[in-house]
């Protein structure tokens, strides 16, 4: 293929709409993380239920009220989803990893695991692996625009859009905001934060709930443009994870950063050398660990 | 540990190709082995590795490779398959000890990928139909490892079975004495308290590197002989799956027990051939499992029954 | 005493067996049951247009064969080999080592394929792949005395669509391809048919099996200025990719998208909207006569969709297995493979149909064109016959063949 610059611009666009999902999932991670200090691994699973909660209320969810007619609309997915997931991982939250948080981290990373199958395999059970057209992409959003490089999916825009915003708008409240600050310090000591009369335990709850319904918004944003299947979120979890060691955990900024900045290095990567597209994240982690282990916006833990 | 637990367990895996079907028998003692040589990492050294996929699916295609494309003896295959994944091992685990914890896990998961996606790409591996056909070919140039053998009208790969049964003891063999060496005691030091083995003048990366190096080498011993027993070497064998997996066989068996493994591995493994015709609800169960273990005993069957009994097992 | 004498009887049972006595003296039908298994993509980008509805088909023809064969039971098992080899060949080793299968067929997946093939192969059992499309089933690579490749192969899918399109202008192509056993085959043959006719192909790129997103993928298509986008790829993937290029306004202003390997169920999926005007080449439609259309209804009437080319194969190939079987007056695989390939296959399926020695099935094959929605009388009726190709015409040739049982 030619190395046109209309063809770089291309996949780059592409490849920032890929990196918008990272940024988010990315995002959702490291915010779980800096306060319940473990890795969730059912932050796939939870993108993937965001996913389906959208398509099943589009499909389902008419005949089974009696109404054959209704269709859940795309713009009260958008709200729903996050909402119902995330009361999910409240549930989660309370009943289980509560009671890990004396034993080593790692357990928590083998729990969410373990939930993460689940969750997987309970949709894999009833839905096809290859994936479900979800239907309900909102008529306002379709069509293309001509970028001039490219014509561009009206529908994709949106989801730059929205996901930008969102990701800087939770970087303000936790960065700039009294609530953050609560956040913040209960993160580096919690005992202390306690004694100021905070409730930590419900502060942890919610913040593991805000990742979750992070995760599902994202989730809601990726149904139309990719087949809603079981396995959408393992797929994509992986390559997160390589996103945050890169970014290092400790930095909402950073995640958000890292995500962006690697998605159009990977649509750049299919341009010059398109088998290692898929690899290219992960040879860059390898080179980050060489040369700066925490990661590039990680602080010396 | 008691020697007539050990001679009965001997005998056990002797005798059982004639009450077992042989194919069955030959997985669970490949993924024993696999899970023995995690559990060295996790169980002694304290290290949670969730790519050691990679070690047990590439040395498998290796061998696969040697075996099939260079018509290297199967003994020889296997060994071309154990020292690159040892290699693999040095590489992986010169990265990865750099991180500790959590970080450790995902390094190591994210390295693997890496693996898979080599093994999806090069152009000996076969792609997403995986390396097949794999010939069992003759052992030492001279005993035939296909032969079948009629006993009492069932054709038995007997051959092969004791053939995978003796790298099974093998690699047992060089577990046990890693974990009862001067060298296994400063591991367990390490996985206690690393800054104070630190302060005794240990340098532990070392024992680290050196940890993951055997243990990669003994993942990628089973995978090589897997390889050979199902005459394929597929993505599944490189996937994060198959790291999870093993995760879970040393955590339900016992985490730093010997026979932990072994019984882990024996319980996923029947679990998912008992468990053939429900499809991916065998997912569903593993999952469960996990969550179960994690929540309620995370030391494991041979774990709880350990301190049941008030004995090391 | 009794122990001793067991395991005497037990000696000279492996003995007699090791030397052949007792093969002589066996039943007419190995373990008192002819059991067929239907191995197939049950949950995946495939099962649409095979899966659960391949078991149907087959369990239709178990009983329309009368349920039992020289006396004994016909028992029909399914499983889903998930589009893994190595799910798929530890399947057919569990089944032909313990389960007694005789025969297995669906198998839609070329990887899959070769891999129960092989093992077929050695353990001298019978395939009939009626999914999985690489010609290396029947050629070098993977061939054995015991497999049978019963619908279509990569060969005449690339003949009868390439030559077609370039026939009508297409000449310069870019290919789409599902990355492995399949795609490659099915690229390298279109490949061989397009340039024969003095057309050309500028690239190609390769995609994983399941591909969510295409977009990349296109837009390296549309950037080669190619007139022809060729989709060597099947079901859920071919389906994703049509769909995007839509969504990016490729396929609408000078090149074309064209599809190597559809199915009915594709089409259905897709809508006559967005279809209409597509041709590619399959071998059966269920509209093509009466014989067709009455044992579609019934398959309908059980599966509530019409069958798809895999589907009405494997109910024919089950069928002439029974009656190869009935007629050697044995399920011995060398007598009833005998038998099969000297057989007239004449059915709803096929017409005047000939199982070659080296496997391959030789039937017609159909040019089909995809109606437009003002065309269309129901919601199954979706496509035309544009051109019976003669099955000599459409399969490849044995002076082509690298069979090892082609003497040349």
């Amino acid at each position: 293929m030619e190395l046109s610059f209309q063809t770089v611009l291309s996949q780059v666009m592409l490849g920032l709409n890929n990196g918008v999902f990272y940024a988010i999932l990315s995002l959702g991670l490291a915010v779980i993380f800096g306060l319940l200090n473990i890795v969730n691994f059912v932050h796939g699973a939870l993108y993937m239920l965001g996913a389906y909660v959208a398509l099943l209320g589009y499909t389902m969810l008419g005949p089974l009220l009696g109404k054959p007619d209704f269709h859940l609309n795309y713009w009260v997915a958008l709200i729903v989803a996050p909402l119902v997931v995330g009361l999910l991982g409240i549930g989660v939250e309370r009943t289980m990893l509560r009671r890990l948080r004396k034993f080593d981290h790692l357990y928590g990373l083998l729990l969410t695991f373990g939930l993460a199958l689940i969750i997987q395999g309970v949709f894999t059970n009833y839905f096809n692996v290859s994936g479900d057209a979800y239907d309900g992409k909102p008529e306002s959003l379709e069509g293309a625009v001509n970028l001039g490089f490219m014509l561009f999916p009206k529908y994709r825009l949106w989801v730059i859009g929205i996901s930008l915003l969102v990701c800087f708008a939770t970087w303000f409240v936790i960065e700039r905001t009294k609530l953050g600050s609560y956040l913040r310090a209960g993160t580096e000591n919690p005992e202390l934060v306690k004694a100021f009369g905070v409730n930590v335990p419900l502060m942890i709850t919610l913040t593991y709930g805000y990742g979750a319904a992070l995760a599902a918004f994202a989730g809601v944003l990726a149904a139309p443009i990719y087949s809603v299947s079981p396995v959408m979120g393992s797929e994509m979890i992986i390559t997160v994870f390589a996103v945050v060691v890169i970014g290092g955990m400790g930095s909402i900024m950073g995640s958000i950063i890292t995500g962006l900045l690697l998605g159009m290095v990977e649509g750049f990567t299919k341009v010059v050398y398109a088998p290692a597209s898929s690899t290219v994240i992960f040879l860059i982690m390898v080179v980050v660990l060489l040369v700066k282990p925490t990661g590039l916006f990680g602080k010396e833990s | 540990m008691n020697k007539s637990i050990w001679a009965a367990l001997l005998l056990l895996g002797v005798l059982a190709p004639y009450v077992v079907y042989p194919v069955f028998m030959m997985k669970l003692l490949c993924f024993a082995l696999f899970a023995m040589a995690f559990n060295l990492l996790l169980g002694y050294t304290g290290l949670l590795s969730f790519g050691h996929a990679a070690f047990f699916g590439g040395a498998s295609y290796i061998t696969g490779h040697l075996v099939k494309n260079s018509g290297l003896t199967p003994e020889l295959g296997i060994l071309g398959g154990t020292l690159f994944a040892a290699l693999l091992g040095y590489l992986v685990g010169s990265l990865a000890i750099r991180r500790q914890g959590i970080y450790f896990a995902m390094v190591t998961l994210a390295l693997a990928q890496i693996v898979y996606f080599l093994a999806l790409k090069l152009p000996f591996t076969g792609g997403e139909d995986g390396l097949q056909g794999i010939p069992r070919g003759l052992l030492f140039g001279l005993i035939d490892l296909n032969r079948v053998y009629l006993v009492g009208g069932r054709p038995l790969g007997l051959n092969l079975y004791y053939f995978v049964f003796a790298v099974f003891c093998l690699g047992f063999w060089v577990v046990h004495r890693t974990i009862h060496s001067p060298f296994g005691q400063v591991l367990k030091a390490i996985r206690e308290n690393e800054p104070r083995a630190i302060s005794l003048g240990y340098k532990v990366d070392r024992f680290k590197l050196m940890a993951f190096v055997i243990s990669s080498a003994i993942a990628g011993l089973a995978g090589a002989t897997k390889s050979l027993v199902f005459q394929l070497a597929s993505l599944t064998d490189v996937s994060w799956h198959t790291s999870g997996e093993v995760v879970l066989m040393t955590l339900l068996g016992g985490v730093g027990t010997v026979l932990g493994p072994l019984v882990g591995a024996f319980t996923v493994v029947s679990l998912q051939s008992e468990l053939s015709s429900v499809g991916s609800w065998i997912t569903v169960i593993i999952g469960g499992i996990f969550v179960v273990c994690v929540l309620l005993f995370r030391r494991g069957f041979v774990g709880e029954l350990a301190r049941l009994l008030k004995r090391t097992l | 005493m009794n122990h001793f004498m067991s395991r005497t009887a037990l000696l000279i049972a492996a003995l007699a067996a090791s030397s052949g006595l007792v093969g002589a003296a066996k039943d007419k039908i190995s373990d008192g049951v002819v059991k067929i298994g239907v191995l197939t993509d049950m949950s995946g980008v495939y099962s649409t247009l095979g899966g659960k509805g391949t078991q149907v088909a087959v369990e239709m023809a178990v009983k329309d064969f009368g349920g039992t064969i020289l006396g004994k039971p016909i028992q029909v098992v399914g499983a889903d080999h998930q589009n893994k080899a190595d799910i798929a060949s530890a399947k057919a080793r569990e089944w032909f080592d313990n389960e007694k299968v005789d025969m297995i067929t669906g198998l839609l997946n070329s990887g899959c394929a070769l891999a129960v093939q092989k093992i077929a192969g050695d353990k001298k059992r019978i395939v009939m792949v009626t999914g999985a499309a690489t010609t290396d089933l029947t050629n070098k690579a993977a061939w054995t005395p015991y497999g049978i490749h019963y619908v279509y192969d990569t060969y005449a899918l690339g003949k009868v669509t390439g030559q077609a399109v370039v026939q009508h202008g297409g000449k310069s192509w870019f290919f789409l391809t599902a990355d492995y056993a399949f795609g490659q085959s099915l690229e390298q043959n279109t490949t061989k048919f397009v340039t024969q006719l003095g057309g050309k192909v500028v690239g190609s790129v390769r995609h994983p099996l399941s591909t969510a997103d295409f977009s990349s993928y296109l837009l390296q298509a549309q950037s080669s200025g190619a007139q022809i986008i060729g989709l060597a790829n099947a079901g859920g993937d071919t389906i994703n990719a049509i769909k995007q290029a839509r969504e990016f306004g490729i396929g609408q202003k000078g090149q074309r998208l064209v599809g190597l390997l559809i199915f009915d169920t594709d089409i259905k999926s897709l809508g006559l909207n967005v279809a209409q005007g597509m041709q590619f080449t399959s071998g059966f439609y269920w509209d093509r006569d009466d014989a067709a259309r009455a044992w579609s209804k019934r398959f309908y009437a059980i599966h509530k969709a019409m069958p798809t080319m895999d589907q009405a194969g494997a109910y024919s190939a089950t069928m002439n297995y029974l009656k190869a079987i009935k007629a050697a007056g044995t399920d011995d695989p060398d007598a009833v493979m005998v038998k099969l390939k000297s057989m007239d296959i004449s059915d709803f399926f096929a017409v005047h149909g000939k199982i070659r020695f080296d496997g391959r099935m030789v039937h017609d094959m159909y040019l089909m064109e995809v109606k437009k929605p003002s065309e269309s009388k129901g919601e199954w009726d979706l496509l035309k016959i544009i051109r019976t190709v003669p099955g000599d015409e459409a399969f490849m040739p044995l002076s082509e063949s690298t069979c090892p049982a082609v003497k040349k």
